[in-house]
């Protein structure tokens, strides 16, 4: 999801680490031992975790778009002071994530720009348009809910500042996948039409957020390394097993049609098997081809370049308190 | 793209009174009324706490992590200075 950026290959030429210096911190990450921002790691480790904690800012900053798109139009008064709170969380998630990144010795700044240059990536999921007012229930129920599942492991990511960051999150994700499936369930209960809404927005949903757990472990590039350092605890694969056993139950309870003619329950082994993914969409929206790629990072750049002046005034506001505290001090000392 | 950097600011928490302030995590702001403000925005969204204090990173001093067994291990040696390194009879009790 936001652990995309563990499926991406690692462009950097592969440093020759401390034969001794590396036994001694991969027993430390084996032994379930954190790592913290000061201690010695290896470079690929601090790349992954920069290219990691910073993509998942990026998401979660990017995530705020698609909600945007509905304050306004919230059903009622109670429906958008939940939004509203729930966008709140996601800046705040953003904020939480980028301090982790930072404490390894990359700046805010640079992180912003790699993301207004298109050289970072965010998570696949926000390049698709909130259509309807069922979109955003069904956002917090499916892209929450695969949010939780992803999550919840990273709690217990080698990397301290990052877990930390994940504990606080998971606390309020929580918050967020409950109300969306209550505000899908009221449509689901609702008129033949909200019915249909809620539907539509399934439709329209649940294979992106499938795709949300990276390509299949097959062909994912960077997961053996990532577990040994326990960077990420659970497959790409498992994963996604996890959230559609959890949540095919949940879209029968509101009597919901899954939009898969291939689902079907094993007895066997227990799990709900699917048909194929469409992996060539999923390329395709990472590539920057999804249905709003080009309109997310347009916004996003125009909010950054909006509030310059903001940001210029209260540095300029920050130095002109500082100057007259320091000519009263002078002052008061003559 | 070349703006002035805003200094980072560490974030501490007093969770309840009687608790001691707590590290919650950092933020930029470019002063300290500001870093304030912020701090109450991002980390107390849900009664997180009933007080904060900020202080810019640059001023904590703190110790290297290649000095810890120097600085912390003599203390494991030092298993005298628990109250359970003493046999003491059971009839004498505790205090």
């Amino acid at each position: 999801m936001y652990a995309q950026a563990l499926d991406q290959k690692d462009k950097a030429p592969s440093r020759i680490e401390d034969p001794v210096k590396l036994a001694a911190f991969e027993a430390h990450c084996a032994a379930d031992d954190k790592i913290e921002p000061k201690d010695w790691m290896p470079e690929a480790y601090r790349r992954t975790l920069v290219r990691q904690v910073s993509q998942h800012a990026h998401s979660e900053v990017i995530g705020m778009q698609p909600e945007g798109n509905w304050v306004t139009r919230a059903p009622s008064l109670k429906r958008k002071a939940i939004l509203i709170s729930k966008i709140q969380d996601e800046a705040g998630h953003g904020l939480y994530l980028y301090s982790a990144a930072e404490t390894l010795g990359v700046s805010r700044e640079e992180l912003n720009d790699q993301l207004l240059a298109g050289k970072a990536k965010y998570s696949s999921i926000f390049n698709y348009p909130t259509l309807t007012w069922a979109d955003i229930g069904t956002i917090g129920w499916l892209v929450d809910g695969a949010a939780i599942m992803n999550q919840i492991p990273l709690c217990r990511t080698s990397f301290g500042p990052y877990s930390r960051a994940m504990i606080r999150i998971c606390k309020e994700e929580s918050f967020h996948q409950r109300q969306g499936y209550e505000a899908v369930m009221v449509l689901a209960r609702g008129t033949p039409e909200q019915k249909a809404m809620a539907q539509d927005a399934l439709n329209r949903w649940w294979w992106p957020c499938l795709m949300m757990f990276g390509p299949p472990d097959a062909v994912s590039e960077h997961s053996e390394t990532s577990m040994r350092w326990r960077i990420k605890r659970f497959s790409n694969d498992a994963l996604r097993q996890k959230f559609i056993d959890a949540t095919v139950p949940q879209a029968h309870f509101l009597g919901l049609t899954i939009p898969d003619p291939d689902l079907r329950f094993n007895e066997a082994s227990g799990h709900w098997e699917i048909g194929a993914i469409d992996w060539d969409e999923f390329k395709r929206v990472l590539a920057g081809e999804g249905p709003c790629n080009r309109q997310r990072m347009k916004v996003r750049r125009a909010a950054h370049e909006n509030g310059a002046w903001v940001r210029e005034a209260a540095l300029a506001h920050a130095e002109k308190r500082a100057r007259r505290k320091q000519a009263a001090a002078l002052q008061a000392a003559e | 793209m070349s703006e002035a950097a805003m200094p980072l600011y560490e974030v501490f928490i007093r969770p309840k009174a009687g608790l001691s302030h707590k590290h919650v995590g950092s933020l930029h702001a470019a002063d300290d009324d500001m870093a304030l403000n912020m701090a109450r925005d991002v980390y107390t969204r849900r009664a997180e706490g009933v007080s904060i204090w900020v202080v810019q990173s640059k001023l904590i001093a703190a110790s290297d992590p290649v000095d810890k067994d120097m600085l912390f291990e003599p203390t494991a040696s030092k298993v005298y200075r628990h109250p359970t390194f003493y046999d003491i009879p059971e009839e004498v009790g505790h205090m």
